[in-house]
């Protein structure tokens, strides 16, 4: 439970150290850089706006080309892959591969540029085949369709959209022709759309018999080919396996380049990296020679940096206490650590109170494992969990953390399923009275509980949930306590937690020695506690109307607000009674674990059967992992972000964001 | 006529039964069909917020998995499934009130509890990091069928000792 101290880290040196100290510092990832607000007749910013553009577009550039270099080469992808993160270089790899980046820089703009060829020739390839669509119908003209007729003759070349047969061109043609006129019509091609036509007159008649076509709907063709339709189509044949041939050499080459794959990955972070140094120009600023920054550092890794950057470059670096501004780092043991993500997500906490993270931790655990409630289940989340960590360490550490966070959930679930007697529902009960006819060896914990069946004796879980709930709500008000008592606010304590104490713990001391709240809980406690918690929650009762409008210095609006206070009594028990979900939830899994069982013995004991059985087995109880994990981690995180940080906490501490490494594809590992 | 009534208490617990199936059920059927929608449109520009949307869309459909749980504890208890029993017209009856909390609140809840689903798939498009928060908003709405099924599952347990 705690947060490291910040300090706040100036640096001073020379400029011509300006790049590598950066560089050192990206890659030791521990400052978050600050903007130095200087600006004067020595100090200035430099725009480093055109640098960061240009190398965010050469990272842009080999991304691409990584991207198309994959399409024609396929890489290998593992189904586990996502859990591997990224790869770890040496430094002297680093360099390396650092010295080969104008050649690697190379093979993505060759990459790039076949790729436009590609694309140009496969435009040039559509375009053809378009003209090969349209020449189609006219592959039965013996001429050029720019014929126009002999000496005495004129042609027209042209089609019917909708189609009309030779004979109905020369019906409709009748109504506007004197009837003397010479014409010839022959139909090339005719299908449900058009039909094609040459039509023939003599040179004298051509202007009579034109208008005429015309009118009953001659279109001419779109596309008109200069040789004959069918020596066209040959051209364009030749035109488009010379497209394909050159797509195909493109594509060659590109695959030729598939050992740049990695390569370009290292260019597109090597690029990232140094944009992101460029973009730190931003927040320093430099005169001639020198240059200034500022930002903040984790207390314990101040000492190596001072020394390192003052031994190395001369620089002059200087420590001092950080404030209240400063961001915030969390630390916890290996347990606790893998629940500040849960933490995170609701609000880092402020520098005026402590670091819930270790407390909550213990009742994540505890509320998960009690929701999810199955042994074998939990066994099964616990070893995915486990198997991947130990195998898979250069994960990032955001999945790392989950992947810890639910290992222990794991545990805790395997606790109460044994608790509870369940495990993959009541497999083995079913199992062995289905498939071997005896009664099921009495094993405790995953066929005879090791302390109550919830659905033989659900009231007692219920009450143990409440109570579960009220440790937890009460632990809530302690932290708010200790927040108190370290901002030295002693009489808050008293105002705000004391009375809540008295009154709510009274009021249930009372409620368990009354008859009614007996009989459902199946105990009473003996009468005198009925006076004694009535008496604590009556001294709650007139503290809290007393004191919680204390703000006011109108009496009689402080009064008020003091009955008001007294109604968030409401809260608690709306608050005590959310935690039935903790029963509901953990009964749902069993039972929707026993329905699949059932389910599965639904053909009896025979091959068949047990076929089925393992099926539905498999299918069953993945789905109710599933759907109840996620239940599960839905509403310990609603217990935990509106139950429990209702009580006490507030919130609004800005996360520790260093400026480090930022890449997608690799790290780089120190030597030294 | 009397005889009938005599004999119609398996009736009524098969009715409580399909009940609580149906109408949870049909509430979350609806509820996962919305934010199914709503996550289909995200997938389209973002598709590698595949596996957070998804979990939006499952939340609505807890509600017709209590169904299913009331369901078939009922069938369970009046030996419909496993040895037959005899079941009074007054316990038939009995079980079918013990369905309608999680009928009628998993019928609503699921399709409320939609509505928030689809504003955190919203939340998630346009700010992937704030996750944990936008998921529980639906969560919230999913408190009320869970104390429905609490009461329902109860009632049927306490029904089953009488």
């Amino acid at each position: 439970m705690a947060m490291l101290r910040m300090q706040r880290v100036n640096v001073y040196a020379l400029l011509k150290y300006c790049k590598d100290i950066l560089e050192d510092l990206q890659r030791r990832g521990v400052v978050e850089i600050e903007n130095v607000d200087i600006e004067d007749s020595v100090f200035y910013k430099d725009d480093t706006s055109a640098f960061q553009a240009q190398y965010n577009g050469i990272a842009n550039t080999a991304k691409q080309a990584r991207e198309i270099l994959a399409k024609y080469a396929p890489q290998k992808k593992g189904l586990l892959d996502s859990f591997k993160g990224r790869k770890q270089l040496t430094r002297t790899e680093y360099n390396k591969l650092a010295d080969d980046a104008p050649d690697i820089l190379r093979a993505a703009y060759d990459i790039l540029s076949y790729q436009k060829n590609i694309e140009q020739n496969e435009a040039e390839k559509i375009k053809y085949q378009q003209q090969l669509e349209m020449i189609r119908p006219w592959l039965a003209l013996d001429v050029p369709m720019t014929f126009s007729g002999t000496a005495t003759t004129k042609a027209f070349i042209g089609k019917f959209a909708p189609p009309k047969s030779s004979e109905q061109i020369t019906t409709q043609l009748a109504e506007y022709l004197t009837g003397d006129e010479a014409f010839d019509i022959e139909t090339v091609y005719s299908d449900n759309n058009q039909s094609c036509v040459f039509v023939l007159t003599s040179k004298k008649d051509s202007e009579a018999v034109g208008d005429a076509l015309r009118r009953i709907g001659f279109e001419y063709p779109p596309y008109v080919s200069t040789v004959t339709p069918q020596m066209r189509e040959k051209e364009i044949n030749r035109h488009i396996s010379n497209r394909d041939g050159r797509i195909l050499e493109n594509e060659k080459n590109i695959k030729a380049l598939e050992k740049y794959y990695d390569k370009l990955a290292f260019l597109e972070d090597y690029y990232t990296m140094k944009s992101d140094r460029y973009k730190v120009f931003d927040d320093i600023a430099t005169s001639n020679n020198t240059f200034v920054m500022t930002g903040y550092i984790p207390e314990p890794d101040a000492k190596k940096l001072k020394d390192y950057l003052e031994t190395t470059y001369d620089a002059e670096v200087e420590l001092e206490d950080a404030g209240d501004n400063a961001p915030v780092k969390l630390k916890n043991n290996r347990f606790t650590e893998p629940v500040e993500g849960v933490l995170a997500s609701y609000s880092y906490p402020d520098h005026h109170e402590a670091d819930p993270t270790s407390i909550m931790a213990i009742f994540y655990y505890l509320f998960f494992g009690m929701m999810f409630s199955d042994a074998g289940y939990g066994i099964v989340m616990a070893l995915a969990c486990g198997i991947c960590l130990l195998k898979f360490k250069g994960m990032e550490p955001g999945l790392k953390r989950s992947m810890k966070m639910f290992f222990w959930c794991g545990v805790s679930t395997t606790f109460w399923g044994l608790m509870f007697g369940s495990f993959f529902g009541d497999a083995i009960p079913v199992i062995s009275n289905t498939f071997f006819h005896t009664e099921p060896p009495a094993i405790p914990g995953l066929v005879v509980p090791l302390w109550l069946n919830p659905v033989s004796d659900p009231m007692k879980v219920l009450m143990v949930s409440f109570l579960l709930g009220i440790i937890h709500l009460f632990v809530g008000l302690g932290i708010m306590a200790y927040n108190q008592i370290r901002n030295k606010n002693y009489a808050a304590v008293i105002y705000d937690v004391v009375s809540w104490y008295l009154l709510v713990g009274g009021a249930i001391l009372a409620l368990l020695s009354t008859e009614m709240m007996g009989d459902i809980a199946g105990f009473t406690l003996p009468g005198i506690y009925l006076k004694i918690g009535g008496i604590m929650a009556a001294v709650g009762a007139v503290i809290i109307v007393l004191f919680s409008g204390r703000e006011s210095s109108n009496p009689f609006i402080r009064l008020l607000k003091g009955v008001y206070g007294l109604y968030g009594a409401t809260g608690y028990l709306s608050d005590i009674l959310s935690y039935s979900r903790l029963l509901a939830l953990g009964m749902a899994t069993g039972i929707i674990a026993q329905v699949f069982n059932l389910v599965g013995t639904i053909l009896g004991d025979s091959p068949f059967g047990v076929i089925v059985f393992i099926l539905v087995f498999l299918i069953g109880h993945t789905v109710n992992i599933g759907i109840n994990a996620l239940g599960a981690y839905v509403h310990t995180n609603r217990l935990q972000f509106v139950e429990f940080f209702g009580k006490f906490y507030t919130g609004g501490g800005r996360g520790f964001n260093p400026f480090k490494i930022n890449t997608k594809h690799y790290t780089v590992k120190e030597d030294k | 006529m009397s005889a009938f009534f005599q004999n119609s208490g398996l009736f009524f617990a098969l009715l409580g039964a399909a009940f609580a199936t149906l109408m949870a059920g049909i509430g979350s059927a609806i509820g996962v069909g919305k934010a199914g929608v709503a996550a289909s449109g995200v997938l389209a520009e973002e598709p590698s917020l595949f596996g957070k949307v998804l979990i939006f869309q499952l939340l609505p459909a807890t509600q017709g998995i209590y169904g299913l749980l009331v369901g078939i504890l009922i069938l369970s208890n009046v030996g419909l499934i496993g040895g037959a029993k005899e079941i009074t017209v007054l316990q038939g009856l009995l079980y079918f009130a013990a369905s309608l909390p999680i009928a009628f609140c998993g019928l609503y809840s699921a399709i409320y509890q939609s509505k928030c689903a689809v504003a955190g798939i919203g939340t998630v498009a346009k700010k992937p990091d704030q996750f944990g928060k936008a998921i529980l908003m639906p969560a919230m709405v999913e408190t009320y069928a869970i104390l429905a099924l609490l009461i329902s599952m109860l009632a049927i347990i306490g029904i089953a000792g009488m």
